[in-house]
């Protein structure tokens, strides 16, 4: 029996009187229900503990528990392709067990200890191993092998090992004698802190692109592998397509989903969408590379808090084994009002509308949590962070967006107005931007073309000249504008309706491999070139759209498969045939 | 164990104070007897050891420290449920004030629920038809959604609320298993009236259980009436297998009264006063829609918002917005021309009308045909400001063009008047007809193989009786290069 016992209760937040048991950021389970809460304050008088289940019910006096470990989740086979919410409880077993609805409390395993996995033993008797060297492995799903890391704090020589066979997270799969003359047991599983990130060898530069099918951001914006993304956005403008478009076309092995304060039904979809869903590259489906962590908005408040430092965490287990993982947060902005929320209720001093001082400490150590690395192990491995932000009455003055410019280098803006007629991706491509090209430069040349971040570059010039024409557009028409303007408004139209926008619906727009984009990219700069060409010998522009060949460049994006890309070529034959039959 | 308490330590708005109080719990409810034998509930916000936090629903007029007592009964609010509750009227907290006496108990719930399992949830995808064009195409509701209507002030909201519930009711194919419940929270007395008016000239009454909080009536009891009226929609849906369609309004109003409370508690004010857990507050009342698995029952909310002067930034329709699956957003000026009803089309949306329309649910072509119209409307907003600026003779061809869409579009599409049935084909039909008044190539948004299949300019423009000189031009234009 604990003798700390709860003094008071408001909302989430709990206390303890005079206890000097409690360590700060300890995870403990308060009340008779064991909820489980965190340390988040301690003064001489009094502990703060923020609950990470509703309190409804909870009474004054009865007991706090100690755990001795701060806030932690179990990592291990069986994650793969499983829902979790916040902290790490497994929702599909939830609901085997209780119904439709989350219940409160109750004791849970979060990871299934009965099923027998096939466990290949890699490390040998005698050999010398220390944290992070990869002993065991087990095939995951029929996408990921998983990879058995030596946990922190053990090293030393095997003295022990099982045969390859069948075992479960339960099993000792070998023994390691320490210098000390100690004997550890070595599972399939361990416990990280969520809030501690995990050591790496060395950052790596980032110079490969986390390609996403997606030609605004492929193409015009592109993000590395290990860098971090924000996406900013009123409510409707596409954060959330834009977040699925990636979690089910990004070239990443692994996908984090973090549904963070948003709608249940959006996690539902990604789990009915996700298991009828092929991966193109290796034919198996979606859900065989993807952990989702639903910590929808009708959930705890301070379990969403958690559900990104749960997702990491994850992300760089998985990474230590060597792979390149990619986490989608949706919407941090909720998780920033999450710590708001706790703030107000201990009554801490708001900096900015209400949020605490060290929101952008906290933004920027999640995005530190990104990065290319040599692991512990000597293997390669990413973690690339899109964090959705949800900035309130759709301005990008707010803290949190603000803040999270400071950390990203790639920012794609979705803008209410592009929204409104239903361009989609509506990111708006004047105020957005990437900082990973530099870096990025040597492999698009090798692995695409040398011309196409020249190509990028034009036509990123054509649409700024493009935005000021229309500015002027919107006060005088287009009339009165000489050929060679007019043309520039009639090449943006192409850019803006046949490159930038795309249709997530569409069966081949939804995902673009980078070879057509290019081609793309090619055949419209092509047709701006004829079409130039042609105004120099003072011929009239209005007699090139009449051939309504711009029309048909449009609409390129659908007729040609995304497996045709040679057709490509005839456009440029027919451009320059359509134009020099022009009478 | 009802232990009762005497006397109070403060009273501060609509919160008590006690002290000495042991063995309560959190969130627990809270009868307080008045001296002249009144009695109020409550429900403990606080604790901070043996001193207790009340927040009194019915505010505390007439309390002073010395003339109550107070009664803890040791388990959260809880709403008494059976099926018998289809056709009667409840007051904002749950009591019957219709004067047919209690409800015979199944089943007492608690009203704030818990969260729904996202792995139980089945994502909707049956589309309501509501016979209004303008929903049905480019807003389309499904069921199982939360779709507020966001609107101001003389707006005819209510009167499209009550056209979508009598259409609703015809779509059900099992219309046995249609009910309506409708939560009023700080609306006028009027209000309440129009629509148990309305339910009873679409003969629905027997099929409405409503929880009413008027204007007048207590503010802090308004921040149960929507739970209390999820909860009953939760329990016909899930137990009984009905489509509930859950009508609350205002939600303005409702939010103002959080504002209160939380300001009477003195927390720290977010955005224009608002708590800073408005967005939770609101997303456990929105999140209580859906469909999940193994019961035939959906509950589909909309909510109705008005928006302080028109203004979509403020926070309550902000934050409606990045919880609820879209919204229906009215506009002043349609509203100004006469058109009913005044949906205006480019900031409305619906978020699962994606999934949830084409082949195999209304058609093929909707979601094109959707687009089109959002894009071609957009162009019409641009055509009208430029003709604001240089004159309506100066506009080029396109323009003029589409200025003459966007007239045919409100007055035929939008402007359909309260009585008026369309079937999402002739609604789908129509829209390819005013689209065929723009020059093909203006259509971008068509896949070729679908233009063949419905553009026909003649026709549109027999049909309109419209033939306008620049559309001809712009046009012919275009088909003489075809023809050679
Ligand atoms: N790439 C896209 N293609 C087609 N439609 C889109 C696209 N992105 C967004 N949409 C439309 O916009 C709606 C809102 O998008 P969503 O991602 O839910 O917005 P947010 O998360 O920013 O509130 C979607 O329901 C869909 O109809
Ligand atoms: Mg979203």
């Amino acid at each position: 029996m604990s003798n700390n016992l709860i003094y008071s209760i408001n909302g989430p937040v709990v206390t303890v009187k005079n206890s000097t048991d409690f360590h700060m950021l300890e995870m403990v389970y308060v009340g008779n229900n064991r909820l489980l809460g965190e340390v988040i304050a301690i003064t001489k008088s009094e502990t703060v503990i923020q609950v990470y289940e509703s309190t409804t019910g909870l009474r004054p006096n009865e007991p706090v528990f100690t755990t001795g470990e701060p806030v932690s989740i179990l990592l291990g086979p069986g994650m793969m392709s499983n829902i979790f919410d916040g902290i790490e409880r497994p929702l599909q077993k939830i609901a085997d067990e209780n119904g439709i609805f989350v219940p409160i409390g109750g004791n849970i395993k979060i990871l299934d200890d009965e099923k027998l996995w096939d466990v290949t033993v890699l490390a040998k008797l005698g050999q010398k191993v220390q944290y992070g060297d990869i002993v065991a492995s087990t095939q995951e799903t029929s996408l990921i092998e998983h990879r058995i890391m030596i946990p922190k704090g053990i090293q030393g020589e095997v003295v022990e090992v099982v045969k390859n066979g069948k075992y479960t997270i339960k099993d000792v799969l070998l023994k390691v004698k320490d210098t000390h003359g100690e004997i550890h047991s070595i599972t399939m599983v361990q416990r990280w802190p969520i809030k501690t990130e995990r050591p790496v060898n060395k950052r790596l530069t980032l110079n490969e692109p986390l390609i996403s099918g997606q030609r605004i951001i492929d193409s015009m914006f592109p993000i590395a592998k290990g860098g971090a993304a924000a996406v900013p956005g009123g409510f409707g403008t596409g954060k959330t397509m834009l977040q699925h478009q990636f979690a089910k076309w990004c070239d990443a092995d692994i996908i984090i989903y973090i549904g963070c304060g948003e709608r249940g039904n959006e996690m539902t979809q990604v789990l009915e969408e996700f298991t009828e869903l092929i991966d193109p590259k290796s034919r198996r489906p979606l859900t065989d590379r993807t952990i989702l962590i639903a910590n929808t908005s009708n959930m705890p408040v301070a379990a969403r808090e958690a559900s990104i430092y749960t997702g990491v965490t994850m992300a760089e287990y998985y990474r230590d084994m060597g792979y390149h993982v990619a986490i989608m947060a949706d919407s941090t902005s909720r998780w920033a009002e999450a710590l708001r929320e706790i703030s107000g209720r201990l009554e801490e001093m708001p900096a900015e509308e209400g949020f605490p001082a060290y929101l952008p400490s906290r933004i920027s150590q999640f995005y530190e949590r990104a990065g290319y690395v040599e692991t512990v192990n000597g293997k390669r491995g990413s973690i690339t962070i899109i964090g959705a932000v949800s900035p309130q009455g759709a301005d990008f003055s707010e803290p949190v967006t603000q803040n999270t410019k400071r950390f990203v280098r790639c920012f794609w803006a979705l803008d209410k107005q592009l929204a409104y007629v239903r361009h989609y991706a509506a990111i708006n491509w004047n105020i957005s931007y990437s900082e990973y090209i530099p870096e990025l430069t040597d492999w698009f040349n090798k692995n695409i073309d040398v011309q196409f971040l020249p190509y990028r570059q034009k036509i990123i010039a054509l649409l700024a000249e493009e935005n000021k024409l229309m500015e002027i557009v919107k006060l005088i028409g287009s009339d009165i504008l000489p050929d060679d303007q007019k043309l520039v408004i009639e090449i943006g139209k192409v850019i803006r309706n046949g490159f930038l926008q795309q249709n997530a619906f569409h069966k081949d727009d939804t995902f673009v491999p980078l070879n057509k984009q290019f081609k793309m990219m090619q055949v419209i700069l092509h047709l701006y070139q004829a079409s130039k060409d042609y105004l120099v010998q003072g011929k009239s522009l209005s007699l090139v759209l009449k051939t309504e060949i711009f029309e048909k460049v449009i609409r390129m994006k659908y007729d040609i498969n995304n497996e045709d890309i040679d057709k490509f070529d005839d456009y440029i034959s027919l451009i320059d045939h359509t134009i020099r039959k022009i009478k | 164990m009802n232990l009762q308490y005497m006397g109070l330590k403060e009273v501060n708005g609509s919160l008590i104070f006690l002290d000495g109080v042991k063995d309560v719990s959190f969130e627990e409810i809270v009868e307080i007897i008045l001296d002249d034998g009144t009695l109020r509930r409550g429900r403990v916000v606080q604790i901070q050891g043996e001193r207790v936090v009340v927040q009194v629903f019915e505010g505390s007029n007439n309390i002073s420290l010395t003339n109550t007592k107070t009664r803890f009964l040791g388990h959260p609010m809880k709403l008494p449920l059976s099926k018998e509750i289809l056709g009667r009227i409840f007051d904002g907290s749950g009591l019957p004030i219709d004067g047919l006496g209690d409800v015979y108990v199944d089943e007492s719930l608690d009203i704030n629920g818990l969260p729904l399992n996202p792995v139980s949830r089945v994502y909707p995808r049956n589309y309501i038809n509501t016979g209004v064009s303008s929903i049905d195409a480019l807003v389309t509701l499904i069921r199982g959604q939360k779709l507020p209507i966001f609107t101001g002030s003389g707006l005819p909201h209510n009167e499209l609320a009550v056209q979508i519930v009598k259409h609703a009711k015809i779509a059900e194919s099992e219309a046995k298993d249609f009910c309506i419940v409708f939560a009023a929270m700080g609306v006028k007395n009027e209000v309440a009236d129009y629509f148990i008016h309305s339910f009873e000239e679409a003969d629905v009454k027997e099929k409405v259980v409503m929880y009413v909080n008027l204007s007048n009536d207590p503010i802090i009891e308004r921040l149960l009436t929507p739970r209390c009226a999820l909860t009953a929609a939760e329990y016909l849906a899930y137990k009984h297998g009905m489509h509930v369609l859950v009508i609350m309004t205002d939600i303005t109003s409702y939010c103002e009264a959080l504002r209160e409370f939380s300001s009477s508690k003195g927390e720290i004010p977010g955005r224009k006063g608002y708590p800073g857990y408005l967005y939770s507050d609101l997303a456990s009342i929105f999140e209580r829609a859906g469909i999940v698995k193994n019961t035939k029952g959906s509950v589909t909310q909309i909510p109705i918002l008005s928006m302080p002067n028109d203004d979509i930034t403020h926070p309550v329709p902000d934050l409606t917005g990045y919880i609820t699956e879209g919204q229906i957003v009215l506009d002043r000026e349609l509203h100004q021309k006469g058109i009913f009803p005044p949906v205006g089309v480019l900031p409305s949306l619906s978020r699962l009308m994606k999934d949830g329309i084409g082949d195999g649910y209304t058609r093929k072509d909707h979601s094109a045909v959707a687009n089109q119209l959002f894009v071609a409307y957009s162009k019409v907003r641009d055509a009208r400001n430029l003709a604001s600026v240089i004159g309506e003779d100066e506009l080029s061809p396109i323009d003029h063009s589409y200025i003459d869409f966007g007239n045919l579009f409100e007055k035929h599409f939008l402007n359909q008047g309260p009585n008026v049935n369309r079937s999402i084909i002739e609604t789908l039909d129509l829209g390819w007809r005013l689209l065929s008044t723009l020059p093909m190539t203006e259509l971008d948004r068509m896949d070729s193989e679908l233009l063949k299949e419905h553009y026909d300019y003649q026709d549109a423009i027999t049909y309109f009786k419209v033939i306008v000189k620049s559309t001809v031009k712009a046009l012919a234009s275009t088909r003489a290069v075809k023809n050679d």
